[in-house]
């Protein structure tokens, strides 16, 4: 078990340098530094196309940045996404990537890979480490479920549950491989304010279980009542980064916002 | 019922849904007339099979008729009478409009095939004439029967009457296999089909087949196991005669070929087009370490250490392979696997000594590869087993279902894991798989080299059943046919990929026709069962479910529709 709450050493959560990813010609991140601390709820903003989803493809292995460097509570992040998530951070996508003929259930055993090791061989012969694990397994999918609110709809197949509850289900698949950092991409578009609120208690309450999460959103009520701080991009750069009382109020934040369009057109 | 536009057409449509029993009594009629007409001569001339120009005394393509008829009668009796709630609770009509079908299509065919093969419609008895026209009667009566609902029977019946209820069916089956491979006509053999598929389909309709189906699944194990026997009693109907015990042994081979693609295919979703490299490594070791004169190692160690040795090799094979050729997906990944399994024979048939070093006597293959000596039984010889004497085919037979055994649980194992999901996982969105922490590539090596294994594993057993291997018996068409098996069959399903490799061996067996235009009937097959029925002919449920989409969502809108209007 590598969650959060056990861990007792001090320190960032995430600690990124310089990130930087350039393709070809076109920088998306530029020299962006970025660090969690435990527990700690932090807030990634900006226009469309400042580099929000890219940044975080480039903490999660997706993307091999092009310079610069990302830690995990100071163990260094390969370019591999499987490895990244194996070592901590778990994430969910702006488009929900579930797996959509598999049962609620399936999906979040699915997120426990990583954490369970039998092989082919122990699969086919079925002894008891095969039947414990796959125990364990299936009682840790169903707290999950039951902890993100899905306990009833376990067996459904996730393409006929609601927008609402395929993003919880993402969430819950994403925090069965027992991360540190949940990286959230626009955990709450297209919801409803119900909705929103809920997932907003949900963010909270994975705190409680001592994560981490980085939330990317667009709905500035839902990122400055939910993060702890709160880091801008534009246009690939970290325009500032400070408590959601001094992002609102710098004026830069406004201007990127609603631009000049001379200055939001160029690269 | 609606409105609607009232033209004459609705009209008589409605008079005859309005007037059930005026159409019942037309389908009894054309049933009996139909019945009837089996007992006449149909043919002038006794050459066309079955000879059909006795009075009194059912031939040929007249049997199958005759018991279509005849179950559609039982059918329109029960319905009037008090036991139709217990048989046909959805009703009749469906069924026996397939049944009818069934009985016109073998009538108008053997009619016309009588007038073609003996030289014209002039050598068609007067009978015939009376058992086409009954048999329109039928079909046309059968037509105007009230639609039925779809019938669930859903008895639970005591564990030993279901039990029985399984023995009885795969009994059936194996009656109605090894009668089908007796006949020798194709004319008839046809008509068998025909027959067979109108009996089965009006089996859906009415039920039945689900039921049994259902039971199946209450008492899996025991389904299983009876399967299995049923299949180990098929050499015992056979005798001595090795024919059909041969062609069984390659179609077993096949399909446990197909079952390992299927792990590849179906459960990882890599297309491979060069899988029958694999069970030619198999074979290859297999007859290297069979002791033959043309072998060019001299060691001949027991089998059961060529089997182990022949999954390892092809293991490594499929590593080496997979290896590179993973890292692209979809499309590309067939084309390089496609090449690499040419890359194989090619290689097979340039170690000749000349070209290569002498392993493999290149295009000359290797002949005489001695029969098995397994745990003290000479393969070559015949056996008496329960005081039968069986073909020594039979041994081979015995042998590949215990493969097979082994196949299937390896397949249904893997399913059913942790890896399984994970398969499951990469083939549904790769990048989420990846981002819930799978090492996609790993997984998907993992597939691709146990699949090599157990086609390693078949190819040790072939070396032997054919005794004589050349590189040619493992070129890029067998591939496409391995692939057409699994997909014709259905993806991910084992009984899927079976069914595939005995349709796919066993009706060129039948048909001149088919063996001479394998590749054109194959590919029309192929294209039809995509227009159609893209899952295969045994679906995987999963895979039903992605093809169907709109129609099972289209049905359920239905299903609340109706719900609501209660």
């Amino acid at each position: 078990m590598k969650s959060a709450g056990e861990d007792t050493q001090r320190g960032p959560v995430l600690e990124a340098s310089g990130v930087t990813m350039r393709f070809g010609g076109l920088t998306a991140v530029d020299g962006v530094d970025f660090t969690v601390g435990e527990r700690e709820i932090v807030g990634l903003i900006g226009p469309n196309g400042a580099g929000k989803t890219t940044f975080f493809n480039c903490l999660t292995g997706m993307y091999v940045p092009t310079a610069g460097r990302v830690t995990y509570r100071g163990t260094p992040l390969s370019g591999k996404p499987h490895l990244v998530t194996k070592t901590g951070i778990a994430r969910t996508f702006q488009n929900i990537r579930l797996f959509p003929n598999m049962t609620a259930l399936e999906n979040v055993k699915v997120g426990r890979h990583c954490r369970t090791t039998v092989g082919a061989l122990s699969a086919l012969v079925r002894g008891p480490k095969y039947r414990r694990e796959e125990r364990e397994t299936e009682a840790r999918a169903r707290e999950l479920l039951d902890f993100v609110g899905l306990a009833d709809t376990s067996d459904g197949l996730a393409r006929n549950l609601s927008y609402g509850d395929q993003r919880r289900l993402e969430i819950a698949r994403a925090l069965a491989s027992d991360p540190g950092l949940l990286l959230l991409d626009e955990p709450t578009a297209g919801m409803n304010p119900q909705e929103t609120q809920q997932t907003k208690d949900l963010v909270f309450k994975i705190r409680e279980r001592g994560l981490a999460v980085v939330v990317i959103e667009h709905d500035m009520r839902f990122i400055f009542t939910l993060c702890d701080r709160v880091a801008v991009l534009v246009q690939g750069r970290k325009l500032t980064e400070g408590s959601p009382g001094e992002v609102q109020r710098d004026e830069r934040v406004i201007a990127a916002y609603i631009g000049t369009p001379a200055g939001s057109e160029q690269s | 019922m609606s409105g609607g536009a009232n033209t004459p057409l609705r009209r008589l449509v409605e008079k005859g849904r309005a007037s059930t029993a005026t159409a019942r009594t037309a389908t009894l009629l054309g049933a009996a007339s139909s019945l009837a007409s089996t007992f006449l001569a149909w043919s002038y001339g006794s050459a066309f099979p079955g000879d059909l120009t006795i009075y009194g005394y059912p031939g040929g393509a007249q049997v199958h008729v005759l018991v279509l008829a005849a179950v559609a009668i039982a059918l329109l009796l029960i319905e009037v009478s008090p036991l139709r709630r217990v048989v046909t609770p959805g009703g009749v009509g469906g069924t026996v409009r397939v049944l009818a079908s069934g009985v016109f299509l073998i009538t108008a065919f053997t009619v016309l095939a009588i007038g073609v093969e003996l030289g014209g419609l002039i050598n068609v008895e007067w009978g015939g004439w009376v058992a086409l026209v009954a048999a329109a009667v039928f079909a046309v009566a059968a037509r105007l029967l009230p639609a039925d609902r779809p019938a669930v029977w859903s008895y639970r019946l005591p564990d030993w009457v279901e039990f029985l209820v399984i023995a009885v069916v795969l009994g059936l089956a194996l009656a109605a296999f090894v009668q089908a491979l007796a006949i020798p006509e194709w004319e008839i053999f046809l008509c068998y089909l025909v027959a067979l598929g109108a009996a089965l389909a009006a089996a859906w309709r009415l039920g039945l087949a689900a039921w049994i189906s259902a039971v199946g699944a209450r008492h899996r194990g025991v389904t299983v196991t009876a399967a299995f026997v049923v299949a180990a009693a098929f050499p015992f109907t056979q005798g001595s005669d090795n024919h059909w015990l041969n062609v069984m042994v390659n179609v077993g081979i096949f399909a446990t070929t197909a079952i390992g693609l299927n792990i590849v295919v179906g459960l990882a979703g890599l297309l491979d087009l060069g899988y029958v490299a694999f069970l030619g490594v198999g074979a290859y070791v297999g007859a290297l370490l069979s002791g033959a004169a043309a072998s060019s190692i001299g060691w001949n160690p027991p089998f059961a250490v060529t089997v182990v040795i022949g999954a390892v090799v092809t293991a490594i094979v499929g590593v080496i392979i997979g290896t590179p050729t993973l890292r692209v997906r979809g499309d590309y990944l067939a084309i390089v696997t496609l090449g690499f399994g040419e890359i194989f024979r090619i290689t097979v048939n340039n170690l000749d000594g000349s070209t290569g070093p002498q392993v493999t006597n290149g295009p000359n293959g290797i002949p005489g590869i001695p029969d098995l000596v397994f745990l003290g039984v000479d393969f070559g010889q015949s056996h008496t087993i329960f005081g039968m004497n069986l073909g020594y085919f039979a041994n081979y037979f015995f042998l590949e279902l215990v493969l097979i055994a082994f196949v299937i649980l390896v397949f249904s194992r893997m399913n059913n894991s942790r890896l399984g999901r994970a398969w499951l996982a990469i083939r549904e969105d790769e990048v989420a798989a990846q981002a819930a922490g799978i090492n996609t590539f790993r997984l998907k090596l993992l597939a691709f080299a146990l699949g090599a294994t157990l086609a390693g594993m078949a190819g040790t057993i072939q070396a032997h059943a054919i005794s004589s291997i050349t590189p040619d018996s493992y070129q890029f068409l067998n591939s496409a046919f391995l692939v057409a098996a699994v997909v014709l069959g259905g993806m991910g399903t084992v009984t899927g990929a079976m069914l595939g490799s005995v349709v796919l061996l066993l009706l060129p067996e039948k048909f001149r026709f088919f063996q001479d235009n394998k590749l054109l009937i194959f590919g029309l097959t192929l294209v039809l069962m995509m227009r159609f029925r893209p899952e295969g002919m045994i679906a995987n449920k999963r895979r039903q479910a992605e093809f169907h989409e709109e129609e099972i969502s289209e049905r359920l809108g239905r299903e609340a529709q109706a719900e609501g209007a209660r």
